[in-house]
């Protein structure tokens, strides 16, 4: 026992280092597979992409597809949800990024950045309250848009929050029109 | 093991004597089974026992459940529903696993607020109080994750919302979140892990309420004056006390038998009625029942949860403090478990020198205010998230908190206790009378 009055570090200083050093190591890699088997599995990660034949869908109603596990919104806006969203000062939302995985992260939260085509007709969004993950109701709440029956979150027509604990618009997934009547998520 | 002076095992046979010297158990149970407990105990010191009750009920009927439940989101739903319907008893072994963890909570509440009110959390019992926590967030985690089994709607989109609760964290929370559910959406993978932690779990906290005893053996039994057992001799401890065989069990038992009277009862006539109908709907993923709550046994916290909305002052301010890090949402979650945490901390937030309510006259109230506060919250956390109930909720969560941080610490200073009796044979002779002549007839409190 003769490290307590020596401290110029001896081999066996060295050693008692290396062994904790190692067994730090080891069990690290030891507990890292039992942490990571918890992340998404391959198949679970294997990227689907679906598309949505949208040709019956009229104005003022919308269809809810199950897309990677999770709804997705797809609405045919009317004139009047439209002129609506497309009134709303930037400057009066909770949030003023678009949310869109089309764009860049830096693109105000215009209605047309949040629509699918220029002329805002359709509206494609993640069925996913951005506050704790509940479904949205359509056709609801004091923006006339959707509302979250878990917590009274309120998003308006062109899916922002506008009201309640929701910190982000309804995030817009990766979307495209391949023909007149067919949106590709994904 | 117990700090309390007392009689030791000593083995008579030589069987006895042969397997103490190779290992002391016999001694170690005797030791645990006679320790001297506090005569004075009161009917809120039962709740221990009916714990312990609940636990084993818990697993027994868990680990039959599990020999019929299939945890497969196709077929996790069909499994609950066949041992409804067609395993022999089924129904009411679910009935009773399913009600068994609204008694479990039941009884934790009242236990907890037992150790508020009589001072149990502090010095020399922190370290009880702390395993104490520990057990009660295992049980929420447990009731949780069991809850999410029968794959029903409020499974389903009660998991979307507490996984949430992680998602809320800056910076990591979505990929702690994608860890947890083991995808970006709940499914297979999460039943799957739930399954398993929710068999985990249980065994977990049987550990801890091991470890839980052991401590409170350690430091005796706190009692309703908060005065502590004397300890200069054998003789004197034996005035304050009396083994807990056979007196103290056979007072539990009773006390156990008349809560299991009204819990079959429940069981029995009205086992849904602490459920909610939507969790008899299959999982859906692309629709939310219209009204999503959490277990009874949650609502406090998942009021307090619900009550910090971005317009509370309060939440702007650390908004802007943490320069938009902490929002609304992550402040929500910070004071759901801080509500919990706060009481973690009661030994040291409380400065009194008096250790029982029963001689802290300011106390007193503030005590029973709290008590008000919760099921305040509780009927808060059920209601919509809507105008009052969003009020009541701030207002019921700042007392919460106000209690654990500023009154207990201020009470201390400012408030002048009553005189606690001189020993615990003094109170235990204020009601009974002396040792020969005391009547029986007046109870204990």
């Amino acid at each position: 026992m003769s490290h307590a009055d020596d401290h110029q570090g001896t081999r066996r200083d060295f050693i008692y280092y290396a062994t904790a050093g190692a067994g730090a190591v080891v069990t690290g890699a030891a507990v890292w597979p039992l942490v990571n088997q918890m992340n998404p599995s391959a198949d679970v990660l294997a990227l689907a992409s679906i598309r949505v034949d949208v040709g019956a869908v009229d104005p003022g109603t919308q269809i809810t597809v199950l897309w990677q596990g999770k709804p997705v919104f797809i609405r045919s806006r009317t004139e009047e949800d439209i002129a609506e969203a497309r009134a709303v000062d930037i400057s009066d939302l909770p949030d003023q990024g678009a949310n869109n995985n089309n764009l860049t992260d830096e693109a105000p939260a215009t209605d047309e950045n949040r629509s699918l085509d220029a002329d805002g007709k359709w509206l494609v969004q993640m069925g996913v309250c951005t506050h704790l993950g509940c479904v949205p109701l359509g056709d609801e709440g004091d923006f006339g848009g959707w509302f979250c029956p878990c917590h009274g979150s309120h998003y308006d027509t062109a899916g922002r929050i506008r009201k309640g604990p929701a910190p982000r618009n309804l995030p817009v997934p990766v979307a495209a029109f391949v023909d007149e009547t067919t949106i590709q998520l994904g | 093991m117990s700090g309390i002076p007392h009689d030791h095992y000593e083995p008579k046979s030589n069987f006895t004597k042969g397997v103490e010297s190779r290992l002391p158990i016999i001694g170690l149970l005797y030791t645990t089974i006679t320790a001297p407990t506090p005569k004075n105990l009161n009917w809120m010191w039962i709740w221990g026992i009916v714990l312990t009750f609940t636990l084993v009920l818990q697993i027994a009927t868990g680990v039959v459940l599990v020999m019929h439940y299939t945890p497969h989101v196709d077929m996790a739903f069909a499994s609950v529903e066949h041992i409804m319907r067609d395993v022999n008893g089924g129904h009411m072994i679910r009935y009773f696993h399913m009600n068994g963890a609204s008694l479990f909570f039941f009884a934790v509440y009242i236990h907890m607020f037992r150790g508020l009110y009589y001072g149990s959390y502090k010095a020399p019992r922190e370290i009880t109080w702390i395993i104490g926590m520990l057990i009660y967030i295992m049980m929420m985690g447990a009731g949780f994750m069991g809850y999410v089994l029968p794959w029903g709607q409020m499974s389903f989109h009660g998991t979307a919302v507490i996984t949430g609760l992680f998602g809320a964290i800056p910076f990591v929370g979505e990929s702690l979140q994608t860890l947890l559910l083991g995808a970006s959406a709940v499914g297979q993978p999460a039943l799957n892990r739930f399954f398993s932690l929710h068999y985990l779990l249980p065994f977990i906290i049987a550990g801890l309420v091991i470890v839980h005893i052991w401590a409170f053996h350690s430091t005796g039994n706190n009692n309703p004056t908060g005065v502590e057992v004397r300890r200069g001799s054998k003789e004197e401890a034996a005035k304050d006390t009396l083994p807990f065989w056979s007196y103290f069990v056979i007072k539990d038992l009773f006390a156990l038998a008349i809560i299991l009277a009204v819990f079959m009862a429940v069981v029995g006539f009205m086992p849904n009625y602490l459920g909610h109908p939507d969790n008899y709907i299959p999982a859906n993923p692309l629709s939310t029942p219209a009204h999503i709550v959490p277990e009874w046994y949650y609502l406090p916290f998942y009021a307090i949860l619900r009550a910090f909305t971005a317009d509370v002052w309060a939440v702007q301010l650390v908004n802007f403090i943490s320069f938009g890090i902490i929002d609304a949402k992550f402040f929500g979650v910070l004071a759901m478990f801080g509500a919990i945490f706060v009481m973690a901390l009661a030994p040291w937030l409380d400065t009194s020198s008096v250790r029982s309510g029963r001689f802290r006259p300011m106390f007193k109230w503030w005590f029973a205010l709290l008590v008000v506060d919760f099921i305040v919250l509780m009927w808060a956390g059920s209601r919509p998230a809507e105008f009052p109930y969003d009020w009541i909720s701030l207002i019921g969560a700042t007392y919460w908190f106000a209690y654990f941080l500023i009154i207990l610490p201020i009470l201390g200073v400012i408030e002048k206790p009553l005189t606690a009796p001189a020993t615990i044979e003094d109170d235990f002779n204020a009601h009974y009378g002396p040792k020969d002549g005391g009547s029986a007839t007046t109870p204990a409190e």
